[in-house]
């Protein structure tokens, strides 16, 4: 007997919505191994990561804060992988899109109205993720230069930016060597509609939808499918490859941009440590999950926030690692890779027959 | 003069080292047509690993085998994937990243004793010292080359005999074929799965061995991130040493030679600050790179194994 | 049959061989004879399960059921290690060589024998040897990506009777070759044969089974339809028994009645990708209602003349001249915009997007304007509608106007592309290798859609391997050899000789 992977003659829907529920399955249960092993009841720890989630109103707006950013950059990481631009560097696009809506908190307030503070900032955040993504972006297209090692480089490098901005030169005088800025002025504040649940979450959601309706229904978004996949062909059926994909990156880093300027306008309210929390890494984690779709990253996202969530609250309440929620994250994507054979092949199981049964 | 240029050659070996082991392990298993982005992760967890061995057992022996699993272990999930379940190499290699990443710093978080909360950061364990060898180390300058760990040595021995494997041997040039054409290898009865599995392992092996040296002896003992994304700069390595083993050796001088800089200016007390100082292997990396590429593009002569990250299945174009 | 080569014992025996691949039977029941010093052709059209039986033989493939006997004695094989063990050795159509690896290393690839520290002085060596017995001039040192397709070849020979191979199988191996060169490698084969090594030759060409061989066995559909002796039959014979008709040779058509130049190529010199000169001045003109065929062996800068006029290789120097506008190094969109239609050589890999439905790979040239698109937002619907038109025109056999289109077989892919380039052509078309690996009935209505264009008034550049193609389709032919055109004749005054001396380099003038 063997077995053999057939290719299968249409992609399988159902595989397709399965895969990535097993996948989840999976990753609970061999966490749940690893919690044995630390002498901890995993149905107790889930339990109890659950609730810590989702189990009241004021929990859930603490998964939503971590929700926003995870959705921004999942959708833009997402866009970049479509077009197999191995983006990983969604981390310091956000860093850098915070930096740069703190520049203009901190500095322009005084020389802009009052109601055009925080667009500006936003919108110099997302320029600024996408400008930081356009350097791998561009050596790519231009040069050829491996994005993802370029992309992962920047992240380090925008997070010392970070560093040595909020411990030198724009350190908070009156804060007593805290590192960190000054608190932003009021009009740089986004609204928060519940504990520290802000507004920042109906732009995201909208954006998701914006985003798969460009993909799905426009010119520009069946030439990103084209390019995606199959970019040779596409350049025989005259489409512009560097224009498309870099078109592409530049919106992707500008997700990235959004989700760090509405982490220290809505969140912080000045740049300090603690704005790279490895949201950009998630993100790869999301995209994958939801398979690109930007509408079921917004859903995997807040799955996703909820195992951070519930992660610090083990932490607190069981005295387990809070890392825990990134074990969880970081297992998921094993079964799911693994499964995404099950989407274009089946298993068949031959037994060999012997010569004589056969005429 | 010579003192400070000796101290300088003697920190940037020691700094090296650990790229050279993963430089080498990461050669090997790109050669085969397997590209693992999951160094950083496996880096961690060797380093991890070890120092919780290392802290535990006293052994310093015991935990380069322990770390050596861990990266037999990961490795070998990252080859199931992208070997047997043909899955996209690069999404593997996150994942092992993310995962080992979120792992190694779970552990180190639970492996210490009740003592210190579970924690394992901020503990002292054994670890390697240099010693020197008697004659060859009294020659000025190149006596650093003498006063090194035992890893280090080793080093020096795993450079030539990786070199010699791989272009004078039947098993490296089949090695080499399976990188270039599976489809070549494998019609000359050379089983491409079993080749890839191996040398994914080997390569992973090798990897966490970089880690344990970090923990072992580079910067003994535990702290989150202790790679610093060394990982990612190996996988720069590798391109930059155009997936010969042999000149692994000059990328990690350099960026051996970048942190032995950044220790001395630190140590002397310097006016570049300290974050601008620190990103200094991470924009060197990407000029590196972009040289490389640009390098290569010009020659008209690309390194990379043709068949590099592209799964194979027999009767499939 | 079975008594003629009554005293030895077949070398090898297949018996009962089935086969089956997800949907189709490959093979069916087939048995096979081969005694030694004997070439057996393996006859059939594409798809008929010629290349499946032989990778059973060289182990790539496992048989369903079925026996397979060597000297009498039963083997499995289940792998190609196997194979080579019991001295069966096979040549496929894509050469299984690394590029980047010299001869030598080629040459011992895989095998246990060596020694572990390579001793490549040995090897080169027992090469020459080999190489000065059968006349194949064959350097050990060599690069392979250097070499040319025909030496290519002899190494991949030279191989095999390396590792000792008694039964040669040979994939389609005049596909590539000059005809010259073809009638070298006969010679190969029939030293090899006189000394009691036997070959099989997998062909659908009549011409070489009757020159090559002693035996035919004749596929169809999978089945072993007929086994004949050579010198007992005709090629018309076994042009029947292989598609199971009648075949028409030459295709009707019409004279043509040419128009206005169309495209006009001057003195165009291009690189290829290795940085090398790929056409070294080419000039040549269409015009309106005709159809240019380009013959010549592949690489001979066929590809870079259909890509430098399509946009997508740049021209050093010359000019591109279409509908009397300079096209010279414009993007392929412009091109597209000037009405160029291209049917790419390598269907799947710059055809289509597999992973698209059939509708949206319909709609890959209209997809830009009005009514697919209006301000930037497309509509799927119309796309839809339009595909659904096309499918019934072109007769795509499709489950659905939304399946990936990854999943049709290579004659409804092909219609695919056929469909979309002929709907979106207004000047040229440029096809290269259009029925390349199609079954006769999908050949023949490819070729019939380039004759049709051409009676719409459009100019046809028609590249080929395949001189029959050319010689009945085109109404000129020119010949391409080291990337110069060798000459330029009238496809009904043209014969097969003439074309193929162009073919190995001998300029038209000098056939005179």
């Amino acid at each position: 007997m063997r077995f053999v992977f057939e290719k299968r003659n249409t992609v399988s829907k159902k595989a397709f919505v399965l895969v990535p529920l097993v996948a989840f399955l999976v990753s609970l249960f061999l966490t749940g191994i690893l919690l044995v092993v630390f002498k901890a009841n995993p149905f107790v720890t889930y339990g109890s990561m659950f609730v810590g989630a989702f189990g009241s109103w004021v929990n859930f707006t603490e998964t939503l804060v971590k929700a926003i950013p995870l959705m921004l950059t999942g959708i833009g990481v997402g866009l970049a992988f479509r077009l197999k631009f191995w983006n990983i560097g969604a981390e310091g696009q956000l860093v850098f899109g915070g930096v740069t809506a703190t520049w203009v908190a901190l500095f322009w307030t005084p020389f802009l109205p009052v109601w055009m503070v925080l667009p500006i900032a936003l919108l110099f955040g997302s320029i600024a993720g996408a400008l930081w993504a356009a350097i791998p972006g561009v050596l790519k297209v231009s040069l050829k230069v491996d994005e993802t090692l370029v992309s992962l480089m920047l992240n380090y490098v925008a997070i010392l930016i970070a560093q040595g901005l909020y411990y030198g030169a724009w350190i908070d005088p009156k804060g007593m060597g805290f590192p960190g800025t000054m608190m932003f002025p009021k009009s740089a504040w986004l609204p928060r509609f519940s504990g520290r649940a802000h507004v920042g979450l109906f732009v995201a959601v909208l954006l998701g939808f914006i985003m798969w309706f460009v993909l799905n229904r426009t010119k520009w978004g069946f030439e990103v499918k084209m390019v995606g996949q199959n970019p040779k062909a596409a350049k025989v059926m005259g489409v512009k490859i560097g224009k498309t994909v870099l078109s592409a990156i530049l919106i992707s880093g500008a997700f990235s941009g959004l989700a760090g300027a509405f982490e220290v306008t809505a969140i912080s309210h000045r740049l300090q440590q603690g704005l790279a929390m490895g949201y950009g890494y998630t993100a790869i984690i999301v995209a994958w999950m939801a398979q690109l779709n930007p509408i079921a990253s917004i859903f995997v996202a807040v799955l996703m926030a909820g195992l951070l969530v519930g992660g610090d609250q083990v932490q607190m309440m069981m005295g387990l690692p809070s890392a825990m929620g990134i074990v969880l994250q970081g297992m998921i994507l094993f079964p799911m890779l693994a499964g995404s054979l099950f989407t274009d092949y089946k298993l068949k199981i031959i037994s060999k027959e012997s010569p004589e049964a056969s005429v | 003069m010579i003192a400070l240029i000796t101290s300088i050659l003697a920190i940037t070996l020691r700094a090296g080292t650990s790229l050279i082991y993963a430089t080498i392990g990461e050669i090997y298993t790109e050669r085969s047509g397997i590209l693992n982005l999951g160094l950083e992760g496996m880096m961690l967890m060797g380093a991890v690993s070890a120092f919780a061995t290392v802290y535990y057992t006293g052994s310093l022996g015991l935990a380069l085998i322990v770390s050596m699993l861990t990266g037999i272990v990961l490795s070998s999930l990252h080859a199931f994937l992208s070997i047997t379940m043909r899955a996209n190499q690069v999404v593997s290699g996150l994942s092992i990243t993310l995962f080992g990443t979120g792992l190694a710093s779970f552990l180190g978080q639970r492996l210490g004793p009740a003592s210190n909360g579970h924690y394992l950061i901020g503990l002292i364990g054994e670890k390697f010292t240099p010693f020197a060898i008697p004659g060859l180390s009294k020659i000025p300058v190149i006596g650093a080359v003498f006063s090194q760990d035992i890893l280090t040595y080793i080093v020096y021995l795993i450079i030539p005999v990786a070199w010699f494997y791989m272009y004078k041997t039947k098993n490296g040039l089949n090695l080499r074929a399976v990188g270039e054409s599976p489809q070549t290898a494998d019609a000359m009865g050379i089983n491409v799965y079993r080749t890839r599995y191996i040398y994914t392992i080997v390569g992973g092996t090798l990897v966490a061995l970089g880690g344990a040296h970090l923990s072992l002896s580079y910067a003994p003992g535990w702290t989150d991130n202790i790679t610093g994304g060394r990982g990612w700069i190996v996988i720069a390595l590798v391109i930059f040493s155009m997936w010969n083993p042999s000149r692994a050796i000059w990328g990690a001088l350099l960026f051996g030679g970048i942190n032995a800089i950044q220790f001395r200016l630190q140590a002397t007390g310097t006016t570049i600050s300290a974050p601008f100082l620190n990103m200094l292997p991470y924009i060197v990396t990407i000029v590196v790179l972009v040289l490389m590429t640009w390098f290569e593009t010009l020659n008209k002569k690309v390194g990379a194994p043709a068949a590099l990250a592209v799964p194979y299945m027999r009767g499939e174009k | 049959m079975e008594n003629v080569q009554k005293e030895s014992v077949p070398i090898l025996e297949m018996l009962g061989i089935t086969i089956r691949f997800p949907g189709v039977l490959a093979n069916d029941n087939v048995d096979l004879e081969l005694f030694p010093g004997e070439v057996l052709a393996l006859l059939g059209e594409n798809g008929a399960g010629k290349s499946t039986l032989m990778n059973v033989l060289a182990g790539l493939y496992r048989a369903d059921s079925g026996r397979i006997l060597i000297k009498g004695k039963e083997v499995e094989i289940n792998s190609p290690k196997d194979a080579m063990a019991l001295g069966i050795g096979m040549v496929h159509q894509n050469f299984k060589l690394v590029e980047t690896m010299t001869v030598a290393e080629n040459v011992i690839l895989g095998l246990d024998s060596e020694d572990f520290i390579l001793d490549l002085k040995k090897v080169g060596n027992r090469i020459r040897e080999i190489s000065d017995h059968y006349n194949l001039k064959v350097d050990p040192g060599a690069m392979i990506w250097q070499m040319s397709v025909g030496e290519q070849q002899r190494v991949e020979i030279l191989k095999l009777i390396y590792r000792g191979a008694e039964v040669l199988i040979l994939d389609e191996p005049t596909a590539v070759l000059t005809p010259q060169e073809a009638k070298d490698l006969n010679r190969i084969v029939k030293q090899m044969t006189s000394e009691g090594k036997s070959a099989i030759f997998i062909t659908h060409k009549m011409d070489e089974v009757m020159e090559f061989s002693d035996w035919v066995r004749v596929l169809q559909k999978g089945r072993l339809v007929s086994v004949v002796k050579t010198k007992d039959t005709s090629p018309k014979d076994l042009s029947r028994m292989m598609v199971g008709r009648e075949v028409l040779f030459r295709i009707e058509k019409e004279p043509s009645v040419p128009g206005e130049v169309v495209l006009k190529v001057e003195n165009v010199v291009a690189m290829n990708d290795k940085g090398l000169k790929a056409l070294k001045g080419i000039s040549f003109s269409i015009r309106k209602g005709e159809i240019l065929g380009i013959a010549g062996v592949a690489g001979n800068g066929q590809r870079e003349l259909t890509e430098v006029i399509t946009g997508l290789h740049k021209v050093v120097s010359g000019k591109i001249i279409i509908e009397n506008t300079d096209m010279t190094n414009k993007s392929p969109l412009e091109i597209i915009k000037s009405g160029v239609s291209h049917i790419p050589s390598d269907r799947v890999a710059m055809g289509i997007v597999g992973d698209m439905s059939v509708a949206n790979n319909l709609a890959m040239k209209e997809y830009r304007k009005e009514p697919l698109t209006k301000y930037g937002i497309l509509h799927p619907k119309r796309i839809f509608t339009m595909a659904k038109k096309m499918i019934t025109a072109f007769m795509i056999a499709t489950p659905s106007p939304l399946t990936n289109v990854k999943f049709l077989s290579g004659g409804n892919i092909q219609k695919t592309i056929l469909a979309r380039e002929i709907g979106a052509c207004s000047s040229l078309l440029v096809a290269a290798y259009p029925a390349r690996g199609l079954d006769v009935g999908a050949t023949e209505s490819v070729r019939n859609e380039m004759i049709a264009e051409r009676d719409n008034g459009r100019a046809v550049l028609l590249v080929s391997e395949d001189l029959d193609e050319l010689m009945s389709v085109s109404d000129r032919i020119a010949v391409m050899n080291g990337g110069h055109i060798m000459g330029i004749v009238d496809a009904d005054k043209s014969d097969i000789a003439g074309l193929g001396m162009m073919m190995a380099g001998v300029p038209l003038e000098e056939l005179k």
